[in-house]
């Protein structure tokens, strides 16, 4: 007997939306430090760590996330660690993430007018506050927008965890349609599961980007 | 670690690689061209005075913009078959890719007409162009011509989801990859080479792209 796609089977996506969400943030915090660390690289005053800055993000925004992601996960292991799949997609996620958000970062970073920077300069402080408390909170408002769309895409490229084998959400719908023969409605269902994770954050990226706009 | 790598398996299997180069660049121009259309009409959809039309454009585009891509391929390739629609991996990949890049065209061009002062098109009237040759030559190539560099990077975007297609047998360079790492088991040399080929893309018409449009749109303006 085939099952049917019912309520049952709704709540095991959902099941496994939770993994969706949880690899989101787990790669978005992890790569947000990473991240910020590398916008900061970006916009320092020493050549060469530019460069390599440049560098990384060029490699991870000119390959796609799947090829940095079989390279995580099958590659570690050659290098003599033992890693489980949720390791190597944190680890995979989180550099992607990285890459992407230092160069947005690095754009609201060069965003604040530079008369900042310098007045805080000027007054004697040190390179961490200014940047801490003078350059950074400016960059951030700045930021946001594109920061909210990014975690859109990240959670998006989360399904690419199914094709590693995690049970998240994409990969709960691929068992499901397996089992319910029924792929228009299973993946109609983790289609609309998705949306509404998402558009939420759309709609607060672009409101955040007009009341943005309107203050200028 | 003591691992002897050895790229010979996968140098030896260039012509497969090659046979991937081109179907990745296949389907994602294809899809390129087919969703620019699309992505037109949907824009045209998005601006119209109707309300209906204009809902139903707004509705597409945020479904679209906010589900994964590969959740889109997977429901036209496993999906459509119920319907009675039977698609081979590769047919499905463009349609999945088309059906993608509409919508994000739609969005990127639009950002361009709106950028168009309305003075542009009521000088145009004034000059007694007609209606067609106005949105031709007024709104829409200088609007392309503003949005170019990201149409571009949405070109590479979609060159680089390519990979994604893999996962319903499109015959594409991560495909090919995939079953070369079936036969050899030499994982990361493959993966570091597929991560090679696809940067040197990449970063290939970022720079061609780049020039085609600064000699295409090289005529005084703005």
């Amino acid at each position: 007997m085939i099952r049917q796609f019912g309520w049952g089977e709704f709540l095991f996506l959902l099941e496994g939306a939770r993994w969706t969400i949880v690899l989101s943030l787990l790669a978005f915090t992890f790569g947000g430090i990473l991240g910020l660390a590398i916008a900061l690289g970006r916009t320092s005053k020493w050549k060469s760590l530019r460069i390599l800055t440049a560098t990384y993000i060029q490699i991870f925004q000119g390959t796609p996330l799947l090829v940095q992601l079989f390279f995580v996960y099958f590659g570690l292991p050659l290098l003599g660690f033992k890693v489980d799949v949720w390791v190597a997609l944190t680890i995979g996620l989180s550099l992607h993430t990285s890459a992407f958000l230092g160069e947005i970062w690095r754009g609201s970073i060069q965003a604040v007018p530079d008369g900042q920077g310098e007045a805080a300069r000027a007054l004697g402080i040190g390179y961490m506050h200014r940047m801490v408390d003078v350059v950074l909170p400016q960059a951030f408002r700045i930021g946001l927008p594109a920061t909210i769309s990014f975690l859109v895409n990240l959670i998006k490229g989360t399904a690419l965890a199914a094709l590693l084998g995690l049970t998240e959400l994409t990969r709960s719908g691929q068992l499901m349609a397996n089992i319910t023969f029924q792929p228009l409605q299973v993946y109609g269902a983790v289609a609309v599961i998705y949306f509404f994770i998402c558009l939420p954050l759309t709609y607060c990226s672009s409101r955040i980007e007009r009341r943005l706009n309107a203050a200028r | 670690m003591n691992y002897s790598f050895d790229f010979s398996p996968v140098f030896a299997a260039w012509p497969m690689l090659l046979d991937g180069i081109l179907g990745t660049l296949r389907m994602s121009s294809l899809s390129m061209v087919f969703g620019l259309a699309l992505g037109l009409v949907f824009m045209l959809m998005r601006m119209s005075k109707l309300p209906m039309l204009r809902s139903i454009a707004i509705g597409y585009i945020e479904l679209i913009r906010n589900t994964p891509i590969l959740v889109q391929v997977f429901f036209v390739f496993f999906g459509m078959p119920a319907l009675g629609i039977r698609l081979s991996g590769e047919q499905a990949a463009i349609l999945a890719m088309t059906l993608n890049c509409a919508a994000y065209a739609a969005e990127i061009v639009r950002g361009g007409v709106q950028s168009i002062r309305p003075g542009q098109i009521e000088a145009g009237r004034a000059l007694g162009m007609h209606s067609v040759d106005i949105y031709r030559f007024i709104v829409f190539r200088p609007a392309i011509r503003a949005v170019y560099p990201a149409l571009c990077s949405q070109f590479i975007l979609m060159m680089l989801n390519s990979s994604l297609m893999s996962s319903v047998s499109a015959e594409e360079l991560t495909y090919f990859a995939q079953t070369l790492d079936s036969q050899t088991f030499r994982s990361f040399e493959i993966y570091f080479t597929l991560g090679v080929i696809y940067l040197a893309m990449s970063q290939f018409f970022s720079i061609a792209l780049g020039l085609i449009g600064r000699v295409y749109f090289s005529y005084p303006a703005k």
